[in-house]
């Protein structure tokens, strides 16, 4: 062990950067690529729109508007790694917010219970959907798209209306305020105000780190990778091929349970355009954070990476006097169009050695 | 005995059985339901032309968009391997670019900029452009398919709204509005004209051209395709600027329909229907072999569909709802696993019999 690290260090130090780099697994190449974007574009918006992205409030801000949509994104990235895709995400999210907010306005409900139909749903609709992609070998795009539609369906179903909901403990858990000590700002008068950041990026924070640690360190983390790398050799070293894809279906559909909950507490009102694109902005994630759709390729971090990368955007798009409506969309897909070109280019260079 | 089931099975076993069986069971439902729905009735419409009208009429009628886009899937589907979820928002694009064409910055014209005829080309040529990115994504980039196409189902309909400045531009030259509706003194439907003349034109293109056999072998395995001379990225590639061509017709009857444009509603969830008309013709959905008229029929039973849930009450925005049930219904049944099982209890089934035949 010892000898290699000294034959190791002289032999990196004397190699390029690119030579480096192109040493890298796929996995650390494409989070290498993605870390490096974010870090440029927010320089790039601190050095063209101001000091606002400056302070760590700034940052903060991204988590908590996009705490949903980092939970979504992770069950994304987890089925994008095991070789499928799951586009129904969008649409629990919007049905979960709506039957959550029903349940707790029209019928008195509270909110241990709403949470638990929130997961109920996202559950019913991952096993369900597991089970057609896994057992049943349908096409996982066909399978999701048909869920999106009856999620989307079932919402207008539930109540066609958006209302907002007045539900006061659930209020009162939705304004939860968590300072952060030591981070903050001085406004003006030298006063000092602490960052804070709400129970969503609580949740979701650990989600990422949960799914990190099991994608880097468990057994049925490695098994996804296997399986979405490639099916036919895991199955030979014996790993359950079909019960490793129920499973992630299974956990992206609970993440977009929980995502839709945390959506709910961000929006506080039940509404049928909820969360409309959000499976679109989740694959978006995924992929700026490096995971392959070919599956076997991806980081949860690089996710993470990835939901900032795509708010820093659309912060640049809206403060570079672009408001108008259309432009949001058009970066978003410019954006997935770059780095879906760079997966093929990194792969193809490989398959060319 | 062996001759009838010979031909039982080969009954069953056609591409057109399912959608039939479909629309039979459809059309009892609506029989006993209410046998209203099959009347046959001559209006005067709003220009005081009599014209036909009718459950029957509009469902071929309106079902003529989604045929002329279900033949467009079908071939990408056997080429690619994969379906086109863009079809809705390149509707927008192009619908937007033949009326930006006709009315350029004004958005109520007194008289329109160009004839009909060449704003449609305009939008042909925008929806094969839509078609050709799409294609080089998939083809050159190798990337799936629907993924390929997710980038523009987003974008679409934002650059669609970008092309007109969010305007809304109304025509009132009346030649523009019987395109999607009536000729006078013609109480058919004109787009039901412009299906069959796509029809036509795709039944001349299987007849004089390869398009289909090379195709199909695209789709069925492409390494093979290519040892034996045909080039799987130019067919890729091209499928999808074909696709692009019957959009853009598709387009075409969407906005004279109406003689104007809504950006965000136009043409919505079509993409779906049109997946699942390929679906319901009994075509692969993961490519290979196909039969056209198989979907078009397809399209038809899904338009009835609609419309039987239009009948009942059910809200537009509700009614994904439904179809989502049909298409994982379907798509169970015709997954291969499922029927190996089926055709496994039905021998078993079968020759249990036998046994206690000969005992």
């Amino acid at each position: 062990m010892g000898k290699e690290k000294t034959i190791a260090k002289p032999l990196s130090q004397n190699k390029s950067l690119i030579k480096q780099f192109n040493m890298l697994t796929d996995t650390n190449k494409l989070l290498t690529i993605t870390i490096i974007v974010f870090v440029v574009m927010y320089i790039c918006a601190v050095i063209f729109e101001g000091k606002g992205f400056l302070s760590p409030q700034a940052l903060f801000n991204i988590l908590i508007n996009n705490a949903a949509l980092l939970i979504t994104a992770c069950g994304m990235s987890v089925v994008m790694i095991t070789g499928g895709i799951d586009i129904s995400v969008g649409g629990v999210v919007a049905l979960v917010s709506m039957s959550c907010a029903v349940y707790l306005d029209y019928h008195g409900g509270n909110v241990p219970v709403s949470i638990l139909i929130a997961l109920g749903i996202g559950l019913a609709f991952g096993v369900f959907q597991g089970f057609l992609v896994a057992y049943l070998d349908i096409q996982p795009f066909i399978v999701t798209l048909a869920g999106m539609f009856f999620a989307r369906g079932m919402t207008t179903i539930v109540n066609s209306e958006p209302f907002n909901v007045t539900n006061e403990s659930f209020v009162a858990l939705k304004d939860t305020r968590i300072e952060i000590p030591f981070i903050g700002t001085y406004n003006k008068r030298g006063i000092f105000i602490p960052a804070y950041i709400n129970i969503g990026v609580v949740v979701a924070l650990a989600v990422v780190v949960f799914f990190f640690i099991m994608l880097r360190w468990t057994k049925l983390g490695r098994h996804f990778y296997a399986v979405g790398g490639n099916p036919q050799s895991a199955m030979m070293l014996g790993i359950n091929v079909k019960r490793t894809r129920f499973i992630s279906h299974v956990i992206s559909g609970l993440l977009a349970g929980i995502g839709g909950y945390v959506y709910f507490m961000y929006v506080g009102s039940g509404s049928p355009s909820n969360a409309q694109g959000m499976e679109m902005n989740a694959i978006a994630s995924s992929i700026i954070g490096g995971t392959m759709l070919t599956g076997g390729v991806g980081n949860i971090i690089g996710t993470l990476f990835g939901v900032m990368t795509l708010s820093t955007i659309k912060d640049i798009v809206a403060s570079a006097g672009l408001s108008d409506p259309w432009w949001t969309g058009i970066t978003i897909a410019a954006m997935l169009c770059l780095f879906l070109v760079i997966q093929s280019v990194v792969i193809s260079n490989k398959d060319r050695k | 005995m062996n001759k009838e089931t010979n031909i039982f099975k080969k009954i069953v076993g056609n591409q057109l059985f399912i959608p039939l069986v479909a629309l039979l069971i459809l059309i009892v439902f609506n029989l006993i339901n209410d046998p209203s729905f099959f009347a046959l009735t001559i209006q005067n419409n709003i220009y005081g032309y009599p014209v036909l009208s009718g459950s029957i009429v509009s469902i071929i009628d309106f079902g003529s968009e989604l045929a002329i886009l279900a033949i467009g899937m079908t071939i990408v589907t056997a080429a690619s391997g994969g379906q086109d979820i863009s079809v809705g928002a390149v509707i927008a694009i192009s619908g937007s670019t033949m009326l930006r064409a006709l009315c350029g910055t004004n958005p109520q014209p007194e008289t329109l900029r160009t004839s009909i005829f060449v704003a449609f080309l305009v939008g042909v040529i925008a929806a094969m452009i839509c078609g050709a990115f799409n294609g080089l994504l998939v083809a050159f980039f190798k990337i799936p398919p629907m993924v390929a196409t997710l980038i523009l189902y987003t974008a679409g309909r934002s650059i669609a709204a970008w092309i007109n400045e969010n305007r809304l531009p109304m025509i009132y030259e009346p030649k523009f509005g019987y395109i999607g509706n009536f000729i006078p003194g013609i109480p058919i439907p004109t787009p039901v004209f412009i299906a069959a003349a796509c029809m036509l034109v795709i039944a001349l293109l299987h007849k004089f051209t390869n398009l289909k056999l090379y195709t199909q072998a695209v789709g069925i395995n492409e390494e093979s395709s290519r040892l034996n001379g045909i080039n799987p990225k130019l067919i890729k590639f091209s499928v999808f600027v074909i696709l692009g061509v019957f959009v853009a017709v598709a387009a075409l009857i969407k906005v004279t329909r109406i003689s104007t444009i809504t950006y965000s509603v136009i043409a919505k969830d079509i993409e779906m229907d049109a997946i699942l008309a390929v679906a319901l013709g009994g075509n692969s959905l993961s490519g290979g072999k196909y039969n056209v008229w198989a979907s078009v029929l397809g399209a038809y039973v899904i338009q009835f569909l609609t419309t039987t849930l239009y009948k009942l009450q059910v809200r537009s925005d509700a009614l994904p709802a439904y179809k989502a049930v049909v298409v994982i219904i379907l798509v169970v049944i015709s997954s291969p696993i499922v029927r190996d099982k089926f055709s496994r209890i039905s021998k078993n089934l079968k020759s249990k019999k036998t046994e206690n035949g000969g005992v």
